[in-house]
Order: C-alpha cells, then sequence, then structure tokens
C-alpha cells in the first residue's frame, strides 16, 4: 500500500477568491479523504437579529452573500412577510422574480467564467465575465448598484422599473442570448473542455439524494428537483422545468448551469411580458410573531430561512441554511478517489461560496 | 498619474467579507476595466506581492492569517482596505466575530470605501497605493545607503 501524506489546501490559494481549508489525505496522488475546516468568514450575522430591528435586519441578509445578495434579500423578507401575515402586491412579486433571475445569469456567467480559468480556457474566463457586465450595468441602471442593491423591503420592493426600463432588460436579454450562444456551444460540445470535464467526479443519483445535494449539483445527478416549482413570488405564473443533467460529473454540473442562464433569460423574458400595474409595496403594521419555514432556490440550490419573531420588532431567531452547507458532504464524497491536481476543479463544480455557508 | 516603475504584483486576500468586493476586485482583471493594462498581475504568492488587497472585516479566524500573509510579503509592501468592511468593520461592526477593520490588525495605507467598492474605486485605491510604494521604495534606499558606504 502507498504511504498516506496530508496535503494542506487553502485557506489562502491562488484559484479560490474565498478562504477554505481541506486536509486532503492522499496516496501517492489519489485522494482518499478530505477533511474540509470553515470557519474564516464567520462573522455572527444570525445573532444580529437581536441588534437591528426586522425591517433593518434586510440589509444584513443582503449582505450574507454578495453574489445572491438580492436572493437573500427576497427570502428573509418572504419569510417575514408570511410570519406577519402580508400580502405583497403582485407587481412587487413580479419585480423580485426578474431580479432574482437576473443574480441567477450574473451568477452562472461567474461561475463558468471561473471554471473556465480553472480548466485554464483564459479567453472564455475573459469571455464570460465580459457578457455578465451587461447585467450588472442593468442592475445599475434599474437600482444604482451593480453588487448589492437593496431594493427589497419587508411588504415589497423599494424600486419601481418602468416601460422604458422593462425594454432596456428585454432587448439586454435578447442580445446576451445571442453573444451567449459561441460560449454555450464551447462549454458543451468543445472537445477539450468535454476531455477536462467528462467522467470527473462522479456523483450517483443515490449518493447525491443520499448527502443532501442541492441544485444544480442535485440536478446533475438526474434528480429532478428545482425548489422554484413551488410557486413562491411569480414562479406560480410562469412556465418553467427543472433542467436536468444525466452523468453527475463535472461536465453535467456545467451543462446545468449552462442551460439554466437560457432557461433565466426566457423566465425574465415572460415576466416582462406578464408583469401586472399596481402599487409595489404595502405599509407593514406591527410587529411579526410566530416562525415560519421559507425555501427558496438560489442560483447555488435550495436556501431556508427560519424565522421566529415574538411579537417585539426585534426577530427571536433567524436561521438560514445555504445551499453551499448542504452541498459539502458530496463535495468530500466526490473528492474521494481523484487525483490531487482536479482537486481545485473539483471544489469549483459545487459553485462554493463560503461566505453564505459561515455567515 | 506619473510614470510606473515597476510592474506591481497583487495578493488578494479574503478576510471576511461578503464576496460582493471579491467578484469586483476579480471584475478589475476583466475585460471591461483590464487591470493589467497597468502591468498589475493578481498573484497568490505573498512573496513576490508588493500590494495586499483586503477585503473584509477581520475576524478571529482570519487575524493569524493578515497577520501571516503581511509577514511574509517583502519590503516595501503596501495595504489597500477595499470595502467599507475592511476601513471600519461596515454593517458588521456589531457582529461578536469582527474585530473592526484590517488596521485593527496591520497598518492600512489605502482605504477604499463603498459596499460593495466599485470597479473605479479600487482601480484607484490601487493606483494610489502605486504611489505610496514609490515614496516607501525611496525611503528604503535611503536607509540602506549609509551602511553600504
Amino acid at each position: 500500500m502507498a504511504k498516506r501524506s496530508i496535503v494542506p489546501f487553502g485557506p489562502q490559494h491562488p484559484v479560490l477568491p474565498e478562504p477554505v481549508h481541506l486536509d486532503l489525505v492522499l496516496e501517492d496522488e489519489t485522494v482518499v479523504g478530505a477533511i474540509p475546516s470553515i470557519g474564516f468568514i464567520h462573522r455572527g450575522l444570525e445573532k444580529l437579529v437581536e441588534k437591528k430591528d426586522f425591517k433593518q435586519y434586510v440589509y444584513i441578509a443582503e449582505r450574507v452573500c454578495g453574489i445572491c445578495s438580492c436572493g437573500h434579500g427576497m427570502g428573509y423578507c418572504e419569510s417575514v412577510e408570511r410570519v406577519m401575515g402580508i400580502e405583497i402586491p403582485r407587481r412587487a412579486e413580479y419585480l423580485r422574480t426578474i431580479w432574482v433571475e437576473m443574480s441567477r445569469v450574473h451568477s452562472h456567467l461567474l461561475w463558468l467564467g471561473l471554471l473556465a480559468d480553472a480548466m485554464g480556457f483564459e479567453s472564455l474566463f475573459m469571455e464570460c465575465w465580459r457578457l455578465r457586465e451587461k447585467i450588472l450595468d442593468m442592475f445599475d441602471r434599474t437600482t444604482g448598484g451593480r453588487i448589492i442593491f437593496s431594493v427589497n423591503c419587508v411588504g415589497g420592493v423599494l424600486k419601481d422599473m418602468d416601460g422604458a426600463m422593462l425594454r432596456a432588460i428585454r432587448e439586454t436579454v435578447d442580445q446576451m442570448e445571442q453573444e451567449l450562444e459561441p460560449i454555450m456551444t464551447t462549454f458543451i460540445k468543445d472537445y477539450s473542455v468535454q476531455l477536462r470535464l467528462r467522467g470527473l467526479g462522479i456523483l450517483s443519483r443515490e449518493q447525491a439524494i443520499l448527502q443532501g445535494a442541492v441544485g444544480p449539483m442535485l440536478r446533475g445527478s438526474g434528480v429532478e428537483y428545482d425548489t422554484r416549482m413551488l410557486g413562491y413570488a411569480a414562479y406560480g405564473d410562469l412556465d418553467m422545468e427543472p433542467i436536468v443533467g444525466t452523468d453527475g460529473d463535472a461536465y453535467a454540473r456545467c451543462e446545468v448551469r449552462a442551460r439554466e442562464i437560457v432557461q433565466s433569460f426566457n423566465l425574465i423574458r415572460e415576466a416582462i411580458d406578464k408583469i401586472p400595474q399596481g402599487p409595489i409595496s404595502v405599509p407593514v403594521k406591527g410587529n411579526p410573531q410566530g416562525e415560519y419555514f421559507m425555501r427558496i432556490e438560489q442560483p447555488r440550490g435550495e436556501a431556508i430561512y427560519y424565522t421566529k419573531g415574538n411579537g417585539t420588532k426585534f426577530l427571536d431567531r433567524f436561521r438560514l441554511r445555504t445551499p453551499t452547507t448542504s452541498n459539502i458532504p458530496p463535495m468530500v464524497e466526490m473528492l474521494k478517489g481523484c487525483q490531487l491536481g482536479d482537486v481545485p476543479l473539483l471544489i469549483l463544480t459545487i459553485d462554493p461560496c463560503i461566505s453564505c455557508t459561515e455567515r | 498619474m506619473g510614470k510606473i516603475s515597476k510592474s506591481p504584483w497583487l495578493l488578494h486576500y479574503d478576510a471576511s467579507s461578503c464576496n460582493g468586493c471579491d467578484i469586483e476586485v476579480l471584475d478589475c482583471l476583466t475585460p471591461k476595466y483590464d487591470i493589467e493594462r497597468f502591468g498589475i498581475i493578481n498573484t497568490g504568492d505573498p512573496f513576490q506581492a508588493d500590494i495586499l488587497l483586503i477585503t473584509g472585516g477581520v475576524n478571529s479566524q482570519t487575524e493569524a492569517v493578515v497577520r501571516q500573509l503581511y509577514g511574509q510579503m517583502p519590503e516595501p509592501k503596501v495595504v489597500v482596505a477595499v470595502g467599507i468592511c475592511a476601513c471600519t468593520g461596515g454593517v458588521f461592526k456589531e457582529c461578536y466575530n469582527i474585530k473592526g477593520g484590517v488596521d485593527t490588525v496591520i497598518p492600512v495605507d489605502v482605504y477604499v470605501p463603498g459596499c460593495a467598492a466599485r470597479p473605479e474605486s479600487i482601480i484607484d485605491g490601487v493606483i494610489r497605493a502605486l504611489a505610496i510604494l514609490d515614496q516607501k521604495r525611496e525611503q528604503l534606499k535611503k536607509k540602506k545607503a549609509p551602511g553600504r558606504a
């Protein structure tokens, strides 16, 4: 038997923008085990509900993670609204949906870029990030912020989009879809990309369910499950089906994410067509009393928001289970048996968001 | 901005940021902003870096890492705190695990505010850091000169 050795990986590592630490147990070049240790970005945000009231906390919730910021704001607001029994206007729900879907496009393009970079495909990385700038410009135009744009509030949204803005989003989406075409083709059909990704880090359907994978990770393993099917916000009115991969390898996860971008484009277009007129928020009276579990689909998978109110303006407890938290056990499973050189790429395929995970 | 005497290498570390500033730092490398036109390269190796770019406030876990990275960088070096959390602690100031801005642990030369800091302001901060880097190099030379003679 080969001699076992342990290689520390991270926290500051060239391929990882965020600090995460793994102890990799190796036999020669093959990984036989991985012990993750997290906590480098732990700030203690959940505890902050005791210091900020439930309306102020929206801004903290949005800063749980910079990439899916809008989604976290929406998840928190929806959970508080359900506790308080507030019915928000349909237009606000549509606006939230449009912004969240735009966030998904930006998050997936960012991930595809990072994947290309991890493969050593520098020009593809640049292409993805160039395309992503268009979405950021639209955020800038509609909300005034590029990354963190506080548009959600308890009871609706803070900013409205007029007809010209909605048309501009539609045009951008149409244009982006055309420009995405060659990038998609490269990711899905290119010979060298397939050679790099096919058969790498296979997670079987059974293992994916057993280990509790969520999001594109779960769908890549062939499980047809998307939290958006629950029909929160405006998703109930929109036409969508989960995008499912077959092989459960790195390629399948890449394909699922690439095709989800097009799906998001379609959802944005449909939402723009169907958006009703009306107010964008309702006044909020009283304080939350009771508890609620809210589930929403973030770009990385299912996120759970638990809110417990005690009748004062400070919440008793806010709990957030983020997609990366549930994707770490399947990642550890998947790392077993791979080569040391593939580890950075495989960690990337779960689309880790350490900031969400540790809060 | 005058002539840059050297192509500076940049080390980025996420102390406890929400990712927002990190992706904006990465954004600086991409076609729209393209920081490489100033000769700046993002490196992962502290031993070869001139500029340390830190995002996010410092917490108890990352404190040691930040100190270590700073210690491993050769003189002269400059530190740029990107984003309001790195400057003062920002919205996370009241969190139990946040010590405050980066300057509570290591000396900071340039502060770039914003939540998230926009790529334009990050680039501006780095360019200002370059001027400070040149100054520090001059000082270092003056200090060394008597010893050599």
